[in-house]
């Protein structure tokens, strides 16, 4: 199958004081998605998962530019085109769900003009047949009367609503990939739920791939085939949720999942020391060292190199590079 | 049976609402809290669990005393706080400490940690100033910081490391009781599990008792002896955590623990058995306020408001489908 979306060895970098700093907020990834897959993009805050999103659809502040590495989507690598170009690819084929409904819509458009401008633009629907449409990705993200619905504004809506609403202006250009960047942190727990389900119902039926960008691993397990682990700008564990869930390799992937509470368990939690590093000041080797509970003097010093685990499962980790990866390899594949 | 340290009886918040600039027209209530009951123990984390708007955070403001109850009484060691007055008041603020969800904000960017930390001690005990600066290091001590970081500002610390500083100065006086407004929200998933074991670890040592406001049941389930869930206002169920986990009697807190998010890709999902938002508080359902997104629900929801009862041991709810 020929991959929707294939990051290869990207790296954006952020330059202050006339490039005389540079922060690699994205060092080197990559990964790739097929149609109709979910990708989960797990880290902690600073991690570089929000930059790997924003290089994706070239919404990349002024101070940040991507340094190396192709982006290749359908074929084409975003990273050679204008934005001219990809004004044409945003909302058309990717489109993107943001953290907070409230500042993704405009407070002075009713919702009709909003969940309608990339159909309008992108698929030139005009007139009753783009009214018909409207209401019918409406009615794909459950609200309720969409006919009346479609003339109210945003503050009229409630938290959930607001963010099926942009989940509606999401499918409206009738994209291929939808890269949702923390999509139900603002919402209550049952609204997590719902909106959770309607994603997957929505992809079911349009055969989607998402990228979901989260900091919580209970939103991967329930939603996401594969998933990539970063930390301070690398992917440093890749591979099927299932596999990262049930045989971590990196230590910072088995500490993201024993700090997370399960329900009903009174065990203590596995919390990794200190602090997410910071990207202007990182340590020399490996940037997990510091917290790492299984460092060796190799890993402050040198760079682990990313391991081959499996097909479809790397690891960045001296520990796992010792093990023969051919061995690994055999293991997974029978 | 032991003394609870708080007791909170038919507590009720109601907000006016009202219209206009100039002339100030009621025109209703939002019923905030409405006839409240539960108890907190020495040394037990009573975990207070719902949505936005179910009156969780009101009910922590009335027992801080930043509001004042439209009835009820709330009972501290036994003695009513709302009929408390100068040295007896000022015993229980110094007992009753409050953490809030946000670090960022719930410190003060233009004092030193030291400062910060000292100012309980300075306003409610006579400690000497050596004394206080001993004190600030022993609480810092305490939530595994090393003393040097007291001449520091906030703006140095990390979001973890500053949440730490506020349980450090929650800890300052001799304190009995501290109100957790949803302390590990704003955190990263590592840093959480380290505070939440801090906060463990502290109660072990210390034998406080925590009020732990949370949305996220897995957490608040982890860390509370007993969990009293709310839904607009009314307390619907109440049962010690591992029982409620095991058995959710109210369809409210069976859709928490359904929408409560798997630990592992492999464990059972199930989709989400009620519909619809919460309704808005100023204008609440009739009789038992679940019944407009309860699966189970009946005529009989609609208009009869349902009393807590007691169904097992250690284990109340608040719902007709358990006579």
């Amino acid at each position: 199958m020929v991959p929707l979306l294939e990051v290869s060895d990207l790296r954006t970098h952020f330059t202050s004081f006339g490039g005389a700093r540079v922060i690699k907020a994205v060092d080197g990834i990559s990964f790739t998605l097929n149609p109709g897959e979910t990708l989960g993009l797990v880290g902690e805050s600073g991690c570089g998962k929000t930059t790997t999103c924003l290089s994706i659809v070239g919404l990349l502040p002024d101070a940040a530019r991507i340094a190396g590495g192709r982006i290749d989507f359908l074929g084409d690598d975003l990273t050679k085109k204008t934005q001219r170009q990809m004004r044409s690819i945003r909302g058309r084929s990717i489109a993107m769900i943001l953290q907070d409904p409230m500042a993704s819509l405009n407070p002075l458009f009713s919702i009709f003009w909003q969940v309608a401008e990339p159909a309008y633009f992108h698929q030139h629907i005009h007139g009753k047949s783009l009214r018909e449409r409207v209401r019918e990705l409406l009615r794909a993200v459950r609200i309720p009367s969409p006919a009346q619905r479609m003339r109210d504004y945003p503050h009229q809506m409630s938290g959930g609503m607001r963010q099926r609403i942009v989940g509606a202006i999401a499918l409206s250009g009738g994209p291929k990939l939808i890269i949702a960047d923390e999509p139900t942190t603002n919402l209550d727990v049952t609204i997590q739920a719902q909106y959770l389900d309607l994603l997957k119902d929505i992809q079911r039926e349009t055969g989607v791939a998402i990228i979901f960008v989260t900091h919580n691993l209970g939103i991967v397990a329930r939603m996401c085939d594969s998933m990539a682990v970063m930390y301070a700008g690398k992917i440093v564990e890749y591979g099927s949720v299932r596999n990262l869930f049930n045989a971590p390799k990196h230590p910072y992937t088995k500490a993201l999942l024993g700090s997370i509470t399960k329900l009903g368990s009174k065990e203590p939690l596995y919390a990794v020391p200190g602090q997410p590093p910071n990207l202007a000041h990182l340590p020399p080797g490996c940037a997990f060292h510091p917290r790492c509970p299984d460092a060796m003097p190799r890993c402050a010093i040198q760079e682990p190199v990313e391991t081959r685990l499996g097909p479809d499962w790397t690891a960045r980790c001296w520990l796992a590079a010792t093990q023969p990866a051919k061995e690994a390899y055999d293991r997974a594949s029978t | 049976m032991t003394e609870p340290v708080l007791e909170v009886t038919g507590l009720t918040k109601h907000f006016p609402v009202s219209i206009g600039g100039l002339l100030h027209r009621r025109t209703g209530w939002v019923k905030a809290v409405e006839s409240v009951d539960f108890a907190i123990l020495p040394g037990e984390t009573l975990g207070l669990i719902g949505e936005s708007g179910c009156g969780k955070t009101t009910t922590a403001k009335l027992i801080l005393l930043q509001e004042k109850p439209t009835s009820g009484s709330i009972r501290f060691e036994g003695e009513d706080i709302l009929a408390m007055r100068g040295d007896a008041l000022m015993r229980y603020r110094r007992a009753v400490q409050v953490v809030f969800q946000d670090p960022y904000s719930s410190l003060s960017p233009r004092m030193r940690v030291r400062d910060i930390i000292s100012e309980p001690l300075e306003i409610h005990t006579d400690l000497s100033r050596p004394a206080i600066r001993e004190r600030v290091e022993e609480v810092l001590d305490l939530v595994g910081m090393q003393p040097d970081v007291a001449d520091l500002f906030p703006h140095e610390f990390s979001g973890g490391q500053r949440q730490r500083i506020a349980i450090a100065r929650a800890l300052a006086t001799d304190t009995r009781l501290i109100v957790l407004d949803e302390p590990v929200s704003a955190l990263d998933v590592s840093i959480r599990a380290q505070i939440m074991n801090q906060l463990e670890h502290l109660q072990a040592t210390l034998g406080v008792s925590y009020l732990f406001i949370g949305h996220d049941l897995a957490s608040v389930a982890h860390i509370s002896h007993r969990i009293a869930v709310m839904y607009l206002g009314h307390l619907v169920e109440l049962a010690e955590s591992t029982e409620l986990c095991a058995h959710p009697l109210h369809p409210y807190t069976q859709a928490l623990l359904i929408a409560a998010l798997p630990a592992h890709p492999d464990d059972k999902q199930e989709r989400l058995t009620i519909s619809g938002e919460i309704p808005s508080a100023l204008a609440p359902p009739s009789g038992c306020r679940f019944h407009t997104r309860c699966p189970h629900a009946m005529p009989r929801c609609a208009e009869e408001v349902p009393e807590r009862k007691i169904v097992a041991p250690n284990h109340s709810v608040a719902c007709h489908l358990y006579p």
